[in-house]
């Protein structure tokens, strides 16, 4: 399973097979989508005067 | 260098660090739920109406005692215990860097007891959520930063030990499915703790008052901090799912219908579950509909469709294995002929049932930006989570407690027959507690409150008689759910300490089902999809599902008269 053997290994075999991308991913897309995207909309509400 | 034992029941070659923490962090995990249970008791014996037990500055404390008890303490303690489990001993590995382990358990441990300790002082009584400009004394916030510290140091060793079994070869081809879910509980748990720690930090440094923070924004504070509580209980739904998995291979040899939709079942979960986060700000002004919707209804539901296909696949996997020595006839026989009376079987039978159809269709209903409103911050909400992380969540953990305890620690289990039932008690109870929280809500019955009478308020409002008759039963049927935790407790500390050491069965007096390969030790599908009593079941589901759906959209219709 390692990287240079991986040839006709298929993509979503060698992606569920590596536990590192995995973490990335994991902690990427859900602090993208959910909460830089909610601080962005909140800070962007204009203060009462 | 690292010292194994053989376990003499399943074969696995143990690893002596691992099994002393697995032992620790799960003896920790039973004594916080304990307290925290205790705690529970009160809050339920308060909101019974007729009992009405705590005064109202104490209800708040137990209430925000349970919360962070057993939905932080027991919960993650056991995980820890399931990482190390799922890594070290599955895989036949060496555990990683023990001594991060230890660490990560004192950490954790000192963490509980400072912010046990900071609510039963009595000035953070902020709920578990301590939602600003609630304000906690400081070291309520210090007590769970260094308790997810901790937490986070256990994940860094289950990924360590992932990495040297890998290296060291000790298992072939890919990781078995029950370490494959439980490192998605192990993904989610790292967005979940660095999650945690952006938002409390600052939260504990303003509530230091020396200047460095003096605000923190009570929306920004909402959408950061439900990134870690919910996504929290995302990592109880992918550890327990790994228990049904663990407790089918264990019972039945079973294998999943097909590895590759089981884990992509499991990918769904690791890049989409966590923005479900959402549904916890559906009211919340200030927040656009793109971003409510797409969080929790276009990017959920593909999660969604992930727990509805384990839901298919756990009960799938138990058919075939059971077909395949026979229990061929009709539909059901594989389920009559199940071991009902073994609490590993019961446990979790129930937690798979419950969680799909009081956690599940309950949660997708209020996770639906329209109907939300119908039920937000009512009794509702406690009900629904009394079915996921209650009668799924802690069942499922209870379920895999009784293996094993008495495999690791090789004790005969001290009260058997009480363990048989204890399942029914906890689940049934527990389960129609959260039906009459569920029933409350629905008449408009506020969660986290101390007097629905509003005895001693300058504004009054009555609630329709149903609604006291729904938190007596609620109250009543908690009674019995508490008393199948204390049943759990007993026996399993009783167990430990008392149990009487198990005679090794003599040899092939019984098959080992650890021996045959399983979802639990080994990759490999059942290559079979002949299960149609496991289909009829789902459709039944998901008939229940579409109709009750539906029902919540006409109510929702009902609430504004449109003539
Ligand atoms: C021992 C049995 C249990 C009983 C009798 C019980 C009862 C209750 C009751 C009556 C409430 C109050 C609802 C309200 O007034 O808003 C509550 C809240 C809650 N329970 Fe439980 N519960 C039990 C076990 C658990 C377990 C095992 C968990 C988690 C693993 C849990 C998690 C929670 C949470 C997170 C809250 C919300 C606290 C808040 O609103 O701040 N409960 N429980
Ligand atoms: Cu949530």
């Amino acid at each position: 399973m390692s990287a240079d053997s991986s040839g006709n290994i298929p993509f979503m075999q060698r992606l569920l097979d590596s536990p590192f991308v995995l973490l990335a991913l994991g902690v990427l897309v859900p602090t993208v989508i959910y909460t830089v995207w909610g601080v962005v909309e909140a800070l962007s509400i204009p203060m009462a005067p | 260098m690292a010292n194994f034992r053989t376990c003499p029941d399943t074969g696995f070659k143990i690893d002596l660090q691992a099994d002393k923490l697995i032992k620790w962090n799960a003896v920790t995990a039973v004594v916080f739920l304990l307290v925290g249970g205790l705690f529970g008791l009160l809050v339920a014996l308060t909101r019974w109406p007729a009992v009405h037990l705590l005064d109202a500055d104490l209800f708040y404390l137990a209430l925000t005692a349970h919360g962070l008890d057993v939905l932080l303490v027991w919960i993650i303690f056991f995980e820890m215990a399931l990482l190390y489990f799922t890594s070290a001993i599955l895989l036949n590995s060496r555990l990683a860097m023990p001594k991060v382990g230890w660490l990560g358990y004192v950490l954790m441990l000192v963490g509980a007891l400072i912010t046990n300790v900071a609510v039963l002082q009595g000035n953070s009584t902020v709920m578990f959520t301590s939602y600003v400009p609630l304000q906690a004394e400081p070291h309520f916030y210090l007590g769970i930063i260094l308790f997810a510290v901790g937490a986070l140091l256990g994940c860094a060793v289950f990924f360590g030990t992932l990495y040297i079994a890998k290296k060291e070869r000790t298992y072939e081809g890919s990781i078995p499915l029950v370490t494959f879910g439980a490192m998605t509980a192990a993904i989610i748990a790292v967005f979940t703790i660095a999650t945690g720690a952006v938002i409390l930090i600052p939260t504990m440094l303003w509530s230091m008052d020396i200047g460095l923070i003096d605000r923190v924004d009570g929306l920004v504070y909402r959408i950061v901090w439900w990134g870690m509580g919910h996504s929290s209980q995302q990592i109880n739904v992918a550890a327990q799912i790994a228990c049904w998995y663990a407790i089918a291979a264990i019972l039945f040899g079973a294998k999943p219908l097909s590895e590759k939709v089981s884990r992509t079942a499991f990918l769904m979960y690791i890049l989409f579950l966590q923005l479900a986060s959402a549904h916890h700000l559906l009211v919340d002004p200030g927040l656009s509909s793109e971003y409510k919707i797409f969080n929790t209804s276009y990017a959920l539901y593909l999660a969604v469709l992930g727990s509805m296909i384990h839901g298919l696949t756990v009960p799938g996997a138990i058919e075939a294995a059971q077909r395949k020595k026979g229990f061929n006839n009709g539909l059901f026989e594989w389920l009559a002929k199940a071991p009902w009376g073994n609490p590993v079987f019961s446990g979790m039978a129930l937690s798979v049932v419950l969680f799909g159809f009081l956690g599940g269709i309950t949660g997708v209903i209020m996770g639906t930006e329209q109907l939300n409103i119908i039920m937000h911050n009512t009794m509702y909400v406690p009900g629904h989570f009394h079915g996921t992380v209650v009668v799924g969540t802690t069942l499922a953990f209870m379920a895999i407690s009784y293996w094993i305890v008495p495999t690791l620690w090789q004790k005969e289990m001290v009260m058997p027959g009480l363990a048989k039932w204890q399942p029914y008690l906890f689940g049934l109870g527990m389960g129609a507690a959260a039906i009459f929280m569920m029933g409350a809500g629905t008449l408009g019955v506020p969660r986290r409150h101390w007097d629905i009478a509003f005895a001693d308020s300058a504004i009054g409002h009555v609630f329709p008689e149903a609604a006291n008759l729904m938190m007596g039963l609620a109250g009543v049927s908690a009674v019995v759910g508490s008393l199948g935790a204390l049943i759990f407790i007993l026996n399993m500390v009783g167990t430990i300490l008392w149990g009487k050491a198990k005679v090794p069965a003599p040899a092939s007096a019984e098959p080992t089902p650890a021996e045959t390969p399983s979802a639990a030790t080994s990759y490999g599908g059942a290559g079979t999809m002949a299960v149609p009593g496991t289909f009829v079941l789902a459709m039944v589901f998901l008939t229940t599902f579409v109709l009750y759906y539906f029902v919540n959209w006409k109510y929702l219709a009902g609430v504004w008269g449109l003539s």
